[in-house]
């Protein structure tokens, strides 16, 4: 039987076969998938910001931040045995919820986020093999450790496995 | 004060009186747009961080119309009016006489009618606070979402997210009761913390 491990807003967790991490509800929020193949281990993270120079109140938040949560996913999959050159990631959120909005801190948030984990993962020379960003829709994402697929829901658009 | 979380229970009494207020105001616009009773009950007043508003309303994948507005002027901050499928389903019958069989694919026609609803019901709450304190406060056109609500949620998270994992929750609930069919409605207010501090003084308390 396998389990399946939620990851709320601004959290992080791994997982091994034959368990499966699941976010919901991404908004423009963005869920970081990552998987080592070679021992079945899933790492997941769901970020709010880009960075965490942008939100100096709650800078000490680590988990919210693009620039901060993926280097702390990875050390916790690699104390789980994963290795870091054989991360592969999939990413999936950022959608712009409304489609109206003009105010500029948060008009593009979800590119923004979009980008800035981008950045990150290539930094961190992890690379991207299958991307859900932007369009205007939620969706849940479920990470499998068994294979390292992502599927994605969405609340009235469809199921996609990437 | 920096967090929400430093309000005392005086504040959120004042608070909760303000949501009444403004929400007595909204249902009795609703009312009259719809021409029927509409009840309210009273505001409950929390502070919560994201993922327990996600809860009570319903868990972060429930199918929800998100209404989104922005406040200007004396106070900042947002104001999102979050409609039950029912609800929303009720309104657009109402006001276009149609009814929408799927309201996760509203067309053009509902989804303005929707907002049309939600922009009067926003300004006579906001009406209501300006003029008890003498502030001048504007609101931007509303912006619909139909989604999960745990995805509509983020964008205030988000908006909010320098001020912390709180926000201020002015729940009220709008119920109109038609047989045993019963839809509800929430208007969250959430106003920036510098609007908040504006807001007790010139209600004569400070923070």
């Amino acid at each position: 039987m396998s389990q399946t491990i939620t990851v709320g807003i601004s959290d992080l967790n791994i997982a091994r076969a034959p368990d499966i991490l699941v976010t919901y509800a991404l908004g423009s929020c963005i869920g970081i998938c990552l998987y080592d193949a070679r021992v079945k281990l899933a790492g997941l993270s769901h970020i709010m910001l880009p960075s965490a120079s942008s939100a100096p109140n709650v800078a000490d938040q680590p988990m919210k931040f693009a620039d901060t949560a993926v280097e702390l996913l990875i050390r916790k999959m690699e104390s789980a045995g994963a290795r870091r050159v054989l991360l592969k990631a999939k990413i999936a959120g950022g959608a712009q919820m409304f489609s109206g909005l003009s105010t500029s801190s948060i008009a593009n948030i979800g590119l923004r986020n979009a980008q800035a984990v981008k950045i990150e993962l290539l930094r961190q020379r992890i690379p991207i093999l299958a991307e859900d960003t932007g369009k205007n829709y939620g969706r849940t994402l479920y990470l499998s450790a068994e294979d390292g697929s992502m599927k994605i829901k969405s609340a009235t658009k469809g199921e996609w496995n990437f | 004060m920096d967090q929400y979380n430093e309000l005392n229970e005086m504040h959120i009494d004042v608070l909760r009186e303000i949501g009444n207020i403004g929400s007595g105001n909204a249902a009795t616009a609703l009312s009259t747009m719809l021409d029927r009773k509409v009840d309210i009950s009273v505001p409950q007043v929390r502070i919560l961080d994201y993922a327990t508003v996600t809860e009570e309303l319903g868990g972060p994948e429930a199918l929800l119309a998100g209404l989104l507005l922005f406040l200007s002027g004396d106070v900042t901050g947002m104001i999102m009016f979050l409609l039950h499928k029912d609800f929303a389903q009720m309104v657009i019958s109402t006001l276009t006489g149609m009814e929408p069989d799927n309201v996760g694919d509203l067309d053009e026609f509902s989804s303005s009618a929707v907002c049309e609803v939600g922009n009067i019901m926003a300004a006579s709450y906001v009406n209501a606070i300006a003029s008890l304190t003498g502030q001048v406060i504007d609101i931007s056109p509303p912006d619909i979402c139909v989604d999960m609500v745990g995805a509509i949620l983020s964008v205030p998270a988000i908006y909010f997210a320098n001020i912390g994992d709180k926000i201020i929750f002015i729940q009220d609930e709008f119920d109109k009761q038609e047989g045993d069919r019963r839809s509800s409605s929430h208007i969250l207010m959430i106003p920036e913390t510098d609007s908040l501090k504006t807001l007790m003084t010139k209600l004569g308390l400070a923070i």
